[in-house]
């Protein structure tokens, strides 16, 4: 049973939808693009169907409600500290196939490693319903099909853009009230089926393979073009990596607070230790480093997925244009030589 | 909803200088770690690091931090009486199932016999726990030297080799630790033997190989290792080695699994 909320009809809608719900979508910020005259287009919460983009792919992820880029989770006043409060409100988070995926993926690190869930993530995730935003044939960049990132059954609600206004899926009876009176249309979403790219993500079949890799000549071509800037896992869907960082307020030694930041793995200095020891130390072995987590590590660990959704951003995003899937064809040629060698 | 990363205040009992850089923290307690086990140290608006817990009794954890880092310079201007933060135990821990009743053979760099220190002390007050322990200890150099006290009275139960790496002192030998490994006859301990190798990222590496090269059978060497973290539970990625988490599955690994941790 589908929806159809008419445009130039929907204020109505959207404000009932809005008392109860925060909604966050893509949103676009004109001109706050990385060169003059481009804008930015990234999740915040919006008022109404209007504010979301439909016809382009967010330049950052999803990931950024979820696991914001900065967040509070302690306070310190004198000798007596708490965790920060969360909002108990619902969410109506308006996601992308992959960034769905990617979703679930994270979970498996945030709720499900070591046995122990992250409270700042799973307040979070609690107040989530999905919304699936409705990709009709994907970008350049995109590689969702072959990451088996392209379909997604599980939602609350699915939305298409028309001329005439936005169609709804409503799958979750708590939102069918918001949508009684609204007249009834024939929709259900369809998933993109081909992207203009695509991937083998190569197997690599023991550790002594997985070492030799390591050491392959091919990762060093990213020391003269990787800048070490971190972009690419700031857009990722999928990264989680964070640091902890203490900060004393103002002038006020006695109060401050303990933050989660978004951090990286392609940024000098994410290994270092205190006594200066590091491991990673040049752009080469930081990209091996991410390309192994995203194309091998994940999954060794958590089983069923690889940690990469195919969205692209990466590629997007890279100031050196550094393509996630040409370097995967790379990795895979570099271990398909390396296997035929020890055969 | 239960929080993980929640610290909790315990009082500063006591602080001993160690050395010029070290110093060990005695901090009251209830936290029962295993041997081997880290917290995450933290004093509120400087920061959190993860320190492995070099002594343990009732009611008392030991730390011994050296000033090398924003948190642990700050933790040095707390006295007895002042407040740390912890939360932990973490880490796996020595495997102690698989070292009781054998002969142990413990090799540490410079700080990496903290980690160790709450086992040779259990060997020393339990003799029956090990068969024989064999403790070859080096530190860069005089000023470097921690837990002394320690080195005097473990000398005269365990069987010891102490050395600097280029300096001269009495009773001492000179240069890296894995120059003593090949003394070592491994053969005398009839297989029945362990090899629990603690230090700097570069000294484990060749003190493994060496060992290696000896004869020692890989299963029967255990490493531990030391990461950056921030979380301490598998969630910040920092310590991550492949599908491996070191706070999560080590810090302590069989050196079947170490040789191919590679950062």
């Amino acid at each position: 049973m589908g929806y159809l909320i008419g445009k130039g009809e929907d204020a109505a809608f959207w404000a009932k939808l809005r008392q109860d719900y925060d909604i966050y979508a893509p949103k676009r910020f004109p001109k706050q693009g990385r060169f003059s005259d481009t804008d930015i287009i990234r999740y915040d919460r919006v008022e109404s169907g209007a504010e979301i983009v439909f016809d382009e792919k967010s330049d950052y992820p999803a990931k950024e409600v979820l696991t914001p880029i900065c967040q509070a989770i302690l306070y310190f006043t004198e000798d007596e500290y708490r965790a920060s409060k969360a909002s108990q409100r619902p969410i109506l988070l308006f996601m992308r196939p992959c960034d769905i995926h990617a979703m679930q993926h994270q979970e498996k690190i945030y709720l499900e490693n070591g046995g122990v869930a992250d409270l700042y993530y799973r307040r979070m995730r609690e107040r989530v319903h999905i919304v699936l935003m409705e990709c009709s044939e994907g970008w350049d960049t995109c590689f969702c099909v072959s990451m088996g990132t392209n379909r997604v059954e599980d939602y609350a609600l699915a939305v298409r853009q028309t001329e005439q206004g936005l169609l709804f899926d409503v799958r979750e009876d708590a939102l069918k009230t918001y949508f009684a009176g609204q007249p009834a249309a024939d929709f259900q979403p369809v998933f993109v089926e081909k992207n203009s790219v695509s991937v083998t993500v190569p197997e690599i079949a023991d550790k002594e393979l997985l070492l030799k890799l390591k050491e392959h000549p091919f990762w060093q071509q990213f020391n003269g073009r990787c800048e070490s800037c971190g972009a690419c896992t700031i857009a990722c869907s999928t990264c989680t990596c964070f640091t902890t960082r203490d900060v004393i307020y103002g002038d006020n030694p006695a109060v401050g607070e303990r933050r989660r930041v978004t951090s990286s793995c392609q940024v000098s200095g994410f290994d270092d230790m205190a006594g200066g020891i590091s491991f990673r130390k040049d752009a080469a072995s930081r990209m091996r480093y991410k390309m192994l987590h995203k194309f091998r590590d994940y999954k060794a660990r958590f089983g069923d997925h690889h940690m990469c959704v195919g969205c692209g951003r990466c590629t997007d995003r890279c100031p050196q244009f550094i393509s996630v899937t040409a370097t995967l064809e790379k990795m895979a040629a570099a271990v398909a030589e390396l296997s035929s060698a020890s055969k | 909803m239960n929080n993980p990363i929640m610290p909790v205040p315990c009082e500063i009992l006591s602080v001993k200088q160690e050395s010029r850089h070290e110093y060990t923290y005695r901090v009251k307690t209830d936290i029962r770690p295993k041997h081997g086990q880290f917290l995450q140290l933290s004093i509120p608006k400087i920061g959190e690091a993860p320190i492995s817990v070099s002594g343990q009794g009732d009611g008392w954890l030991d730390f011994t931090i050296r000033s090398v880092g924003k948190v642990t310079n700050d933790i040095f201007r707390k006295r007895a009486g002042d407040t740390l933060f912890l939360r932990g135990a973490y880490g796996n821990g020595w495997p102690l199932e698989q070292l009781a009743g054998k002969h142990l053979i413990f090799i540490t760099g410079g700080t990496g016999l903290a980690p160790v220190r709450s086992l040779l002390n259990h060997c020393a007050t339990d003799p029956g726990f090990a068969r024989s322990v064999r403790l070859i200890a080096g530190f860069k150099n005089e000023e470097g030297i921690i837990f002394a006290e320690d080195l005097a009275r473990w000398q005269k139960c365990f069987q010891t080799t102490y050395a600097l790496d280029k300096d001269e002192k009495a009773g001492w030998r000179t240069g890296l630790v894995t120059a003593f490994i090949k003394e070592i006859d491994f053969h005398a301990f009839d297989a029945d033997y362990a090899v629990l190798i603690v230090g700097p990222p570069v000294m484990m590496k060749y003190a493994g190989l060496e060992a290696v090269a000896c004869g020692v059978p890989e299963e029967k060497i255990w490493v531990s290792f030391e990461r950056k973290m921030s979380c301490a539970i598998g969630k910040c990625g920092h310590c991550r080695i492949d599908e491996t988490y070191v706070c999560l599955d080590g810090p302590v690994f069989n050196y079947q699994q170490a040789k191919y941790l590679v950062d």
